[in-house]
């Protein structure tokens, strides 16, 4: 293993990240005070509580969810495509890095990245409303499991992406809807029969429902479904980034 | 596990290489390519001297055909090979928002090396970089980011060099450091392989030259012999009167007469300390015939580029 160079990759993409710290944090920071205007207070007023919890809280892992999974994909796609699109890429090609290495230095980056983030939104979230996690362990478990996977997909979109347009489009087209329908803002069981089994197709939806169950101890599936779901999905993308490897796909010709 | 019964660092074998697009840039390339020396390959654009070096580096996969840096198989043994090779790169290909120092810093450990700010600074100096350590790459100018790239390429201790058109867009002065630079590079025992569209660089730089073209390489030889093959110069005398019979005092000059014996040739070793001018025209004023002019033409390695390059290429 070539640790010294997984590290040089995984400073350098953190390096990235400081000098736009500003930028990285204030706007996930604002849009999350502004879901808690708009569906804590205003939609909030009228709902009060889903299944025992205060409507306030029980978006809180939701929000954390959305933040999380976006800032994945973003960061990891960003990550990996950057050297392609200015061409620096020809160093990481030419060093003695195998494809798992370099795939550990971005997705641990662009990880842990969204990781910090996620913790920022949930110190924030604490500030406008009371807060019990029940399982902190299995929240954080889930956290790191969620932001690896969904690191590893930003990676495959960056590999594959041949314009910019290309790297904003998955997580504007496929991300955000799934996660708005997957229960962020509401409890699956609270649709109409057809709607919530067609919910059930939604695979953020066992994210999100894990992640409310380490909080809450509540959720629309049990949470060892939840559990395997987020390891299938770590086990699809490390499947997928093996092959791209395999193949020198869209990254050595 | 260098193979000392033959000084081959690179030795490649029947290498070839179809891109995607269908294009074929490389044709069972053969090429072996000595411990310590410089070789300069020169072609023309879309020669395929990019893809050959890329095939080395690591950069796309051969269609066909091995090579082996050291001994080791770039494929199999990767990580052998990539530590010991560095790339400079034809195109201007660096972090923009970095500084000088942290991008020679990222390169080094990027091939697995424990940091060492003392040889750093030792390349940046050696590149008159060393001011600039704490600008931003997108603040240097065009030669400067070229530098940078030589900075990276040198940053793991390299065995072999590769510099792909390391003069294009680059001005006299920087030109010559580079030179001294990759002679004292030599001197260290690396080796170098360079690629350029110069005549005048490889016959000043390389102790050998590969000239390719369309994918394939037409030769490879000892600077100092192709040099000699065509060092050849040619006199040309231009009579007051024609001459047709020469004396024997004329003989050992082995002179040709042009056609309408007006003109007399006289070849000699352009290379040797004495070309026997002097003698040559005062034995000719002695025979008392006086010459009225005289030119002096050179075949040159552009001439050999230029035939060989310019042949019909095969399809
Ligand atoms: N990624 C690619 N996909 C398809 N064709 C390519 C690719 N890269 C190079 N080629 C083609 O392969 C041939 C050889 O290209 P290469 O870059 O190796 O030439 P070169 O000798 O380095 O030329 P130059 O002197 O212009 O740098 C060219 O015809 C080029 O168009
Ligand atoms: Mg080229």
């Amino acid at each position: 293993m070539n640790w010294r160079g997984v590290l040089a990759i995984y400073k350098f993409e953190m390096a990235r990240t400081f000098r736009t710290i500003a930028q990285s944090v204030i706007s996930p920071v604002l849009s999350t005070v502004l879901y808690f205007v708009v569906f804590g207070t205003a939609i909030g007023s009228r709902i009060d509580t889903v299944q025992g919890v205060d409507y306030g809280a029980f978006i809180v892992p939701g929000l954390v969810m959305l933040t999380l999974l976006q800032q994945s994909v973003t960061n990891a796609s960003f990550g990996i495509y950057f050297p392609k699109f200015v061409g620096t890429v020809y160093e990481l090609l030419s060093a003695p890095l195998s494809f798992f290495e370099i795939v550990l230095g971005y997705v641990g980056a662009a990880a842990t990245k969204a990781l910090m983030i996620a913790l920022i939104i949930l110190v924030t979230s604490a500030l406008f409303v009371d807060l019990h996690i029940a399982h902190p362990f299995w929240m954080l478990g889930f956290l790191i499991l969620t932001a690896v996977s969904f690191s590893l997909l930003g990676f495959i979109i960056g590999v594959w992406a041949r314009s910019f347009e290309q790297l904003q489009l998955i997580p504007l087209l496929v991300i955000t809807p799934l996660v708005f329908l997957g229960g962020a803002f509401y409890s699956a069981d609270m649709l109409p029969p057809f709607w919530e089994a067609v919910t059930h197709l939604n695979p953020v939806l066992y994210l999100i429902s894990g992640f409310r169950w380490s909080f809450f101890e509540l959720s629309d599936v049990p949470v060892g479904v939840s559990l395997m779901a987020v390891t299938g999905f770590l086990a699809l993308g490390l499947a997928v980034v093996w092959i791209i490897f395999k193949t020198g796909w869209r990254i050595r010709s | 596990m260098i193979d000392m019964t033959n000084d081959s660092m690179i030795s490649i074998q029947g290498l070839g290489k179809s891109y995607d697009s269908g294009h074929t840039a490389l044709k069972d390339v053969n090429l072996d390519i000595r411990a310590g020396e410089i070789l300069a390959l020169l072609g023309p654009n879309g020669a395929g001297k990019t893809t050959l070096i890329s095939s080395i580096c690591g950069l796309i996969t051969p269609s066909t055909g091995s090579i082996t840096v050291g001994g080791y198989d770039v494929h199999r043994d990767y990580r052998q090979t990539r530590r010991m090779i560095g790339l400079v790169p034809q195109e201007i290909h660096i972090e923009m928002f970095e500084t000088v120092w942290n991008t020679a810093r990222y390169s080094r450990a990027l091939f697995g090396l424990a940091p060492d700010d003392a040889y750093l600074e030792k390349v940046l100096r050696a590149l008159s970089l060393w001011d600039k350590r704490d600008t931003k790459n997108m603040e240097l100018s065009g030669g400067m980011k070229r530098r940078v790239l030589i900075a990276k390429a040198l940053a793991h201790e390299p065995r072999v060099l590769f510099l792909d058109e390391p003069t294009a867009g680059v001005d006299v002065t920087l030109r010559r450091d580079m030179w001294d630079m990759v002679r004292s590079l030599q001197e260290d025992g690396v080796t170098i392989i360079l690629t350029t569209h110069y005549i005048e660089e490889a016959e000043e730089m390389a102790d050998r030259i590969g000239i390719i073209r369309a994918g394939e390489i037409l030769l490879v030889e000892d600077k100092d012999q192709l040099m000699q093959r065509l060092g050849k110069k040619q006199l040309r005398l231009h009579l007051q009167d024609a001459v047709r019979e020469l004396p024997d005092s004329l003989a050992a000059y082995n002179l040709r007469h042009t056609e309408d014996f007006t003109g007399l040739i006289y070849e000699y070793d352009a290379q040797s300390k004495r070309t026997g001018i002097t003698r040559l025209i005062a034995d000719m004023a002695a025979a008392g015939i006086s010459v009225r002019d005289l030119e002096t033409s050179e075949t040159n390695l552009e001439d050999v580029f230029l035939t060989l390059t310019n042949d019909e290429v095969p399809s």
